[in-house]
């Protein structure tokens, strides 16, 4: 087991994750019966506000605080206890993470930022909501570096060896953590903070959309990333095989924070001020990770094969029956993978450049996002608390709740495939997303989107109840695991963390220097973004004052 | 580095599809137009009634197959007068925005235009069918969005 000062530190991270997870998932349920007419709010409380609410508690602070528990859990087991510098930095990132959370909270719930977690200016919200965003950032900056430092240490000690796999790939991430981070820095600090403190009168609004961009798409492979490092890092374990090949799972890595950063401009697609050659390369670097993606598809075919076939499997499929079903912690992260495949492919839809115009905007986006960060992501998260919560706390993961977590995962399967499937078919008949209960004065082509069996207000409303109902269960399971179930005394209740070996003696030293990683990274950056972003700000039309529209 | 035989076969087929995919999108984008919406064109939003050719919204004939559509969008509804366009000629939809972010969206149609203030979006469509259009707006911009909408009719 890691060292106690180091659980605490997790821990404390878990704990601000599921405070999030319980609130987010709540406001969840209320949209879908908002959204079919059946619940009015009271007069102090929004659609909007709520919106903003579920995205910003579950995309940003549930997925984050989630991570840094994973990384501090996994970096203390891999690489060594923390240094005393180490672990003062990892609070101080911690409670500045904490502190622009409730600041950015507070903002929503008092009404003051109904402006969503993209806040697309002109929509301006208090300047007190992008300073809580601001101090978000820089804490996980300051918790970012603190696990560098630590990491540095290792390398210091080791020298010439390449480092342990989970420590490599928790590096890639938090590397493309801090360049995303840039564009929303730079929006934050330059345009949106000096703009609502009435320092500056007006703001750029396509140059700050084309910023917010920079930093929303690697955005979503910060989330992708570490539920990878479960899947190449942790599944190999509980199936009883090595990681595959260490050398490809790093490659697979770095290719990440390649492309995954100049690529934002497929998100405003369908928007004026950029243009068609730039939209259109960026669709090309877009496309580029499907090479990463296609080689992370064959790592996890081949893992399962290789068990299946040492435990006796024989013909081409018989390796799928020995897989170990009966683990929670294994058929969790196998049905977030399952989902992916569609995800995935929902995903190259929306970045074919013309085709965006199909599904830009409509509930087919919010459906998509429910199969890549909302079940992908989110049940790989669930799959690891089961065993990590009672790695940290010492306590039993016991029959009971190995069962409720089996029920819980199902229940998140079911809720999500009836409300994505309703979403992605809602969005191709033409229904917006992010609206209110709307009928548009009973239009007939509004009518008839809703008229279908999966289409209708109630499979998405039963979808939302029944996601709603598993995330108290595992709201329930959390609690017991960190205060309730029995502390595991004898050995072999005894959680662990299940950490595969990788085969480093085959893996070219090139892969871990990351001057040449970061050095592309920046190179493909500035081909993709220096012409068109300059061309914002010196062809830019008379900036926008900023507007309060709710 | 060592690559599985397999996956070098998976790999490469990969790529090969995404070379083909790619090459598909592109050339039908760059050699027969087909763009999404867009445009380079500025305006000052503050200024837009005096800004032709917002200064008179709605539809204008350019030529025998062509007609233009100038439209502002503004919370919570679009300045638009009317609008009554031809099957089967070439509809240029103009479009900018008095205050916050919205959509021009046709239901039923390709039309799906981001509206930023300060930018002038533009697209052009060809209606097949006459009838009368949904339009909304799909960009969240406060309170009343979701009563943002209008109709076109396409005789």
């Amino acid at each position: 087991m890691i060292a106690l000062q180091d659980r605490k530190l997790a821990l404390w991270y878990i704990a601000v994750a599921y405070i999030a997870f319980l609130i987010g998932t709540l406001m969840g349920l209320l949209q879908v019966f908002i959204r079919n007419d059946k619940l009015q709010l009271p007069a102090w409380l929004d659609y909007y506000q709520i919106l903003t609410a579920h995205g910003v508690l579950l995309a940003l602070i549930y997925t984050t605080f989630f991570i840094f528990a994973f990384f501090v859990t996994g970096m203390s087991k891999s690489i060594g206890t923390f240094g005393p510098k180490v672990r003062l930095f990892s609070w101080i990132g911690f409670w500045v993470t904490l502190i622009g959370t409730v600041l950015a909270t507070a903002m929503i719930v008092a009404g003051e930022a109904s402006v969503l977690y993209t806040f697309y200016a002109p929509l301006m919200a208090s300047g007190w909501y992008y300073v809580g965003l601001a101090l978000f950032v820089v804490g996980t900056w300051i918790s970012s570096f603190a696990l560098i430092g630590h990491y540095r240490v290792w390398r210091k000690n080791n020298k010439g060896e390449l480092s342990p796999l989970f420590a490599f790939m928790t590096i890639t991430t938090i590397v493309l953590w801090l360049i995303a981070c840039l564009g929303v820095v730079a929006t934050v600090l330059f345009q949106y903070i000096p703009w609502a403190f009435g320092w500056s009168d007006t703001i750029n609004v396509e140059l700050s959309r084309s910023l917010f961009w920079f930093f929303g798409h690697p955005l979503v492979y910060f989330w992708l990333l570490p539920a990878y490092i479960a899947w190449y890092v942790i599944v190999p374990k509980i199936l009883g095989v090595k990681v595959f090949s260490d050398s490809l799972a790093r490659l697979a890595f770095v290719l990440f924070i390649l492309f995954s950063i100049p690529v934002g401009f497929h998100h405003q697609l369908t928007e004026p001020g950029i243009s068609n050659f730039w939209k259109f390369l960026q669709v090309v670097l877009t496309f580029m990770v499907i090479i990463p993606s296609l080689m992370t598809a064959f790592t996890m075919f081949a893992n399962f094969e290789i068990s299946g076939r040492k435990k006796g499997a024989t013909g081409l499929f018989g390796w799928f029956k020995k897989l170990p079903w009966k683990d929670v912690r294994f058929t969790s992260i196998f049905i977030a993978m399952a989902f992916f495949i569609p995800g995935g492919a929902g995903g190259i839809i929306n970045a074919s450049f013309q085709l965006n115009e199909v599904v830009h905007n409509t509930l087919w986006i919010v459906g998509h996002f429910h199969i890549t960060v909302g079940t992908p992501v989110a049940m790989t998260f669930m799959g690891l608390t089961f065993w990590l919560i009672p790695y940290l706390t010492g306590r039993k993961f016991t029959k009971s709740m190995q069962i409720l977590a089996f029920v819980q995962i199902i229940t998140w399967s079911i809720g999500m495939l009836l409300m994505s499937t309703a979403q992605h078919i809602l969005g191709l008949l033409g229904a917006p997303r992010r609206t209110a209960y709307s009928n548009y004065n009973n239009h007939p082509s509004a009518m008839e989107w809703f008229d279908g069996i999966l289409t209708s207000h109630v499979t998405m409303a039963v979808g939302g109840s029944i996601l709603f109902l598993s995330a108290m269960i595992l709201i329930y399971i959390v609690v017991m695991s960190m205060f309730l179930s029995p502390k595991a005394v004898k050995v072999e209740d005894q959680v662990e963390f299940p950490m595969a070996e990788s085969d480093k003696t085959h893996t070219p030293k090139w892969l871990e220097n990351w001057w040449i990683w970061i050095g592309i990274a920046f190179a493909l950056i500035i081909i993709a973004y220096a012409i068109p972003l300059s061309s914002m700000i010196m062809h830019a039309p008379p900036g926008s004052e900023g507007f309060k529209t709710w | 580095m060592h690559f599985h035989k397999f996956e070098k076969i998976w790999l490469i087929f990969g790529i090969i599809s995404l070379i083909v995919f790619l090459s598909i999108v592109g050339v039908t984008a760059f050699s027969h137009d087909h763009h999404p919406s867009g445009g380079m064109d500025t305006i000052d939003p503050e200024k837009i009634e005096q800004t032709a050719p917002f200064d008179n919204p709605g539809v204008t004939q350019i030529d025998d197959d062509t007609y233009q559509v100038a439209i502002v969008a503004m919370a919570f509804g679009y300045t638009a007068p009317e609008l009554r366009v031809p099957a089967g000629k070439e509809i240029i939809f103009k479009v900018t925005s008095k205050d916050v972010v919205h959509s021009f969206t046709i239901d039923d149609t390709k039309v799906n235009m981001m509206v930023v203030p300060g930018q002038i979006t533009t697209r052009a469509y060809t209606f097949e069918k006459p009838g009368k259009y949904l339009i909304l707006c799909n960009e969240y911009c406060g309170t009343g969005h979701h009563f943002m909408f209008t109709e076109i009719e396409v005789y």
